[in-house]
């Protein structure tokens, strides 16, 4: 017998009952529904990564590490049943109180409608409400007053009969304008309550 | 009226306490899922809290995803074990750390307002590495030890 070959097959056969690696694994960067791309960073037994291409990846298996990219079907075989279970992105609607009362204005009644709506269409869905404020006053004060804003718009939604135990109050004061104004600007505008429906 | 009544009807014939230290809630269920809570494991049906320390657990048939109070969707496939480490979110601020620990199988998430506020609050940990999220979509898979 030829030694060549033999010594061929003792290779092969010794890369058969090489001791088991661990665990491969693989990251990738997907597109979002709305089409953008994020980024992430990947800190492994190579050199730091950032991914941020729509279905680049980087693979980790034992102390290697490579960067390549998967076809979308092949996202698709492998994460099927996982993306299917993603749960619906949350929806968000804005209201506006009448000035100076506790009363929706009539466009905020038609939204309410869709809040209503969207609640339907959700296996379990749970609700916050989040109050945002203008500019005038001070951070700590909007803070407060936009949680006491969502805290009636809270209590407005339990009189309509929606359970307690499902909504949460949250306020983000002046820090998320709608409109971007100066400090200590009055802007209607901006004096609002956001429902998610998640 | 009627519409509102309605709706009420429906939410409140699944209500379950929903509690303002939950990290999240099981929205979607299928097959075998199981969190396993202080050593104990339990169902973990449509609706059921999800908490800082809990493991998520999936069969063969398993998948479930989960709404975290952030506004993170993250979802797991079968054959799963992901250990919610570290979850806290201010709901004022925005600010937040959340760390994850996918043991095996297969993670699909999407980020929520915590990383939008400060990139790389949100990490997931794999026995071999560890990913820092700064935005959106992305999905995480650990293969089985092949013997």
């Amino acid at each position: 017998m030829n030694l060549f070959a033999v010594f061929l097959l003792a290779i092969l056969l010794a890369s058969f009952v090489r001791a088991p690696e661990k665990a491969p694994e693989l990251f990738a960067v997907l597109p979002a529904r709305d089409g953008h791309v994020g980024a992430i960073v990947v800190k492994g037994p190579g050199s730091e990564k950032v991914i941020n291409e729509a279905y680049a990846t980087v693979r980790i298996s034992g102390a290697s590490q490579t960067d390549g990219s998967l076809s979308e079907t092949q996202v698709r075989e492998m994460f099927g049943s996982t993306l299917d279970a993603l749960p619906g992105s949350p929806a968000s609607f804005m209201l506006y109180f009448l000035e100076g009362k506790d009363e929706l204005t009539p466009e905020s009644q038609a939204e309410m409608d869709k809040v209503f709506s969207e609640l339907k269409r959700r296996p379990l869905p749970d609700i916050v409400v989040i109050g945002h404020t203008d500019t005038v006053g001070t951070l700590e004060f909007n803070d407060k007053l936009s949680l006491a804003r969502a805290q009636r718009m809270r209590e407005i939604l339990i009189f309509l009969g929606l359970p307690a135990e499902r909504i949460q109050a949250a306020g983000r004061g002046k820090r998320e304008l709608l409109i971007q104004t100066e400090d200590n600007v009055s802007e209607e505008r901006n004096r609002r309550v956001e429902i998610s429906v998640r | 009226m009627r519409k509102v009544l309605m709706v009420a009807a429906v939410l409140s014939a699944m209500a379950i306490p929903a509690l303002a230290s939950d990290a999240g809630l099981i929205k979607v269920s299928k097959g075998n899922v199981q969190i396993e809570r202080n050593g104990a494991k339990m169902a973990a049906p449509v609706g059921a809290s999800v908490q800082a320390s809990d493991v998520i657990m999936t069969g063969a048939d398993g998948s479930a995803g989960i709404t975290f109070t952030d506004n993170s969707l993250v979802s797991v496939g079968p054959n799963t074990v992901f250990a919610i480490d570290k979850y806290r979110f201010d709901s004022t601020t925005h600010a937040g750390e959340f760390e994850g620990s996918l043991k095996k199988g297969r993670l699909a998430a999407i980020s929520g307002k915590m990383v939008k506020a400060s990139p790389e609050s949100m990490k997931i940990r794999t026995p071999s590495a560890i990913m820092g999220v700064r935005g959106t979509e992305f999905v995480v898979q650990v293969d089985e030890e092949k013997k």
